[in-house]
């Protein structure tokens, strides 16, 4: 199988699904002549021509609200933004209109509308730019949301985003970017709502959300070799819909479970989800539901604090260990 | 699209009626202060991007080479009691306010002498004390912020003044024709400044902007527009204390076009493919700092050595900020939690859980939390010094060729 970095495999199911479809265009601030904040559109300009790979002026809640416009009248746009805290802007046409419009005019309408963008603290870009917000996206009906973890995951979820009905929040990780993965070549679009077991074991579940997903997988390799703690480790992969069931099985099989994400502990996935667990499997815990997450903080510039500020590996760990301390 | 540029910057000088010329100089003792000034931010720029370079400085950096002219001019028609607010790349609107060096770069090094303690980094400069209310890294964002600063303002009855500096790509956002229409409305005296360097990022104005005459832009609002040239302190000046008088005294807010350009990439990582070397080439030769310099000598206030022994004291202000700036500790890792909420007899703490310890615990004794807490903490800011040696690493090589500045693209990004 091809390998290759995240921004690649996304930047190769643009390039398939616009290919596929004539109704699929890209729209965003400095994605065409720049070639994209994270290059993830690069070349993308060059083939398709300034019809389809739009560059537009810095206004993100009427980009995103041009996207739903757009979708409302058939066709498929993505609108990538460049960073999540910049959807911020964009939340009145997300909330309001991306999400609402199927359900409040009795189905009439739909809105097959991708929003694009990455999110993740580590690169000290401060308060304004570094946070994780799946959880709003979460909290919201109406809304797919994605958050993959590898450029196979990235590449096919990308494509069933783009093809699917609903308006679907797609969130990238700006650390995740540079990494690299086995991509399955000719592959089509995944399905929403599948989990994967990244790694099997038997003492204790650890979900892990987004680039948590590759810290769960390293704290479950220390969690082995130093502790022998077999940690089975799970990337939801998509939040909505979300494969509960999966969680739900390893849960009942290791009787304990950690969510660890990057985003803060209030309202957080981690909250939500310990809620299902705790209400679908209770009899079957052994230990109250660990949550690791961000700081219950705004993402602060200076490095140490920051590093800080965000799970590691160290911090999983501490929160598995954690579980079975009264045994 | 040089030539373009080169069409309206004769715009703003031909609206001016060729005014260059006719601006007198000030009194020896300004002319003096506002070169040092312009020296200052260009030797401190200067300075930061090398720092950068060895990793001293995280995150983004953008640099404001090339429109040192803008700043300079605008902030010295300022009293001291009026408020300015700017966006991210405000280095040198801090350094012309009067923030000290050592404090502006110890921010950028996310010290804890920084003016805004390390938590804001180079994008979110603070000074209270000076009232600069602000860098703000989210495009648009900063003018409500000055409006209502306009409106605290003339709610208190005095005649302080704001002015919000912001660049051309965030006229696009919605909050521009927002805040203009507002403040019209509530006659709230506050200046607008555009700082139109020609491009948003990587996309030319012209390719951003249905109006490229931005000045016009407010017009439809009910706020008047000027333009001036951004490459000139005198008439930059002489612009802004003429629509800061009427925005104080008539209550009117006005619009202030300033025609400059960056020098330099939109950040230091920035390749910059979406312009040609002679265009840039053609704006350096209008260098404000060497121009004003020039016209100083030429007119005998000052002679050439003179001019250099400026220049000379600047670098070691910037050397001397260096100094303070390494000196300057981390923040204190028990202080992640300080000022999240303001403390007071209503809201003595919260509860938060956090990846330190999954059982809550209250925030505000995070100093007090214990071992394992503080020993998570460590472990977690111990990534910093892994991150350092490899961003030092990919950024000497990345200013050896488009190769190596590729691959600092596939762990670092060049955006905004
Ligand atoms: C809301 C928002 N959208 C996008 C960005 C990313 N970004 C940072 S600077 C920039 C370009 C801004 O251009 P301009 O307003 O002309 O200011 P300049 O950088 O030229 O000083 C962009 C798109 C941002 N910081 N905030
Ligand atoms: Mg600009």
């Amino acid at each position: 199988m091809p390998v290759m970095r995240y921004r690649e495999a996304l930047n190769q199911a643009l390039r398939e699904e616009m290919e596929r479809d004539q109704r699929v265009f890209i729209m965003g601030e400095d994605i065409g002549v720049f070639q994209g904040a994270f290059k993830v559109t690069q070349g993308l300009f060059q083939e398709f021509g300034e019809k389809r790979v739009r560059d537009t002026p810095i206004s993100e809640n009427t980009i995103v609200g041009v996207g739903v416009g757009a979708a409302m009248a058939g066709l498929r746009p993505i609108v990538e933004l460049m960073t999540i805290n910049f959807s911020l802007l964009a939340m009145d046409q997300i909330v309001n209109h991306a999400a609402a419009i199927h359900y409040m005019f009795g189905g009439q309408a739909k809105v097959p509308l991708v929003v694009r963008m990455p999110q993740g603290a580590g690169h000290q870009l401060g308060p304004t730019h570094s946070h994780s917000l799946e959880a709003l996206y979460l909290h919201i009906p109406g809304l797919l949301v994605a958050a993959p973890s590898t450029p196979a995951d990235a590449k096919g979820l990308l494509k069933a985003a783009i093809r699917d009905d609903n308006p679907v929040i797609f969130i990238e990780h700006e650390w995740l970017y540079g990494q690299r993965g086995e991509v399955p070549e000719n592959g089509g679009p995944m399905r929403f709502g599948e989990a994967v077991v990244r790694r099997e074991g038997a003492d204790v579940t650890i979900v892990g959300i987004s680039r948590m997903a590759v810290t769960a997988e390293r704290a479950a390799e220390q969690l082995a070799n130093e502790h022998e703690v077999e940690a089975e480790v799970i990337d939801p992969r998509t939040l909505r819909p979300l494969d509960l069931d999966t969680i739900l099985a390893s849960v009942r099989k290791t009787n304990r479970a950690v969510i660890v994400e990057e985003g803060w502990p209030h309202g957080g996935v981690g909250a939500n989800l310990a809620a299902l667990i705790q209400e679908q499997a209770f009899d079957h815990l052994d230990a109250p539901v660990a949550r690791v997450t961000g700081a219950d903080v705004p993402m602060p510039y200076s490095k140490p604090l920051e590093q800080a500020a965000f799970p590691h590996e160290e911090h999983v760990v501490h929160a598995a260990l954690s579980l079975f301390r009264d045994l | 699209m040089a030539s373009e540029a080169a069409a309206q910057r004769e715009t703003a000088k031909g609206k001016r009626d060729g005014r260059e010329a006719l601006h007198p100089l000030p009194s020896k003792g300004t002319c003096e202060a506002v070169l040092r000034k312009m020296m200052l931010i260009r030797r401190f720029e200067e300075r930061a991007g090398e720092m950068y370079a060895k990793a001293k400085i995280g995150g983004f950096l953008h640099l404001c080479i090339g429109e040192e002219a803008t700043i300079v001019g605008a902030t010295q028609a300022l009293r001291d009691t009026d408020y300015l607010l700017s966006t991210y790349r405000e280095h040198g609107q801090a350094l012309a306010r009067g923030t000290p060096a050592g404090v502006v770069m110890a921010e950028l090094f996310g010290r804890v002498d920084g003016c805004s303690k390390g938590r804001g980094g180079s994008m979110h400069l603070f000074d209270m004390e000076r009232r600069f209310l602000g860098g703000y890294g989210i495009v648009g964002g900063n003018l409500p912020l000055a409006t209502g600063v306009a409106l605290a303002c003339d709610y208190n009855g005095t005649d302080d003044a704001v002015l919000c500096m912001f660049g051309d790509g965030a006229t696009n956002q919605g909050t521009f024709g927002e805040s203009m229409n507002l403040a019209a409305l509530w006659r709230l005296p506050v200046v607008f400044m555009v700082i139109n360097n020609q491009f948003g990022m990587g996309t030319a104005l012209e390719r951003h902007s249905a109006v490229t005459d931005l000045s016009k832009k407010a017009e439809g609002y009910g706020v008047p527009g000027h333009r001036c040239d951004g490459m000139d302190v005198l008439d930059v000046h002489a612009a802004t204390e003429e629509v800061l008088r009427i925005a104080r005294e008539d209550r009117r807010p006005q619009l202030l076009e300033a025609i400059t350009y960056r020098f330099r990439g939109h950040s230091m990582a920035d390749p910059e493919e979406y312009r040609t070397k002679e265009e840039v080439e053609e704006w350096r030769r209008r260098d404000p700092i060497a121009s004003f310099s020039r016209r100083l000598v030429e007119e005998g206030v000052f002679p050439q050595e003179e001019i250099e022994r400026f220049d000379r004291e600047a670098v070691e202000r910037v050397d001397e900020a260096v100094r303070f700036a390494d000196a300057s500790p981390f923040p204190d890792l028990d202080s992640l939690y300080d000022d999240v909420y303001v403390l007071g007899d209503q809201v003595r703490g919260w509860w938060t859980v956090d990846e330190r310890s999954p059982e809550p615990h209250r925030g505000e004794r995070e100093r007090e939390s214990g071992a394992v807490p503080h020993g998570l903490a460590e472990a977690g800011a111990a990534y910093a010094a892994v991150g350092d040696v490899q961003a030092r690493r990919r950024r000497e090589q990345g200013r050896g060729g488009p190769r190596a500045a590729a691959e600092d693209r596939d762990t670092e990004r060049e955006g905004g």
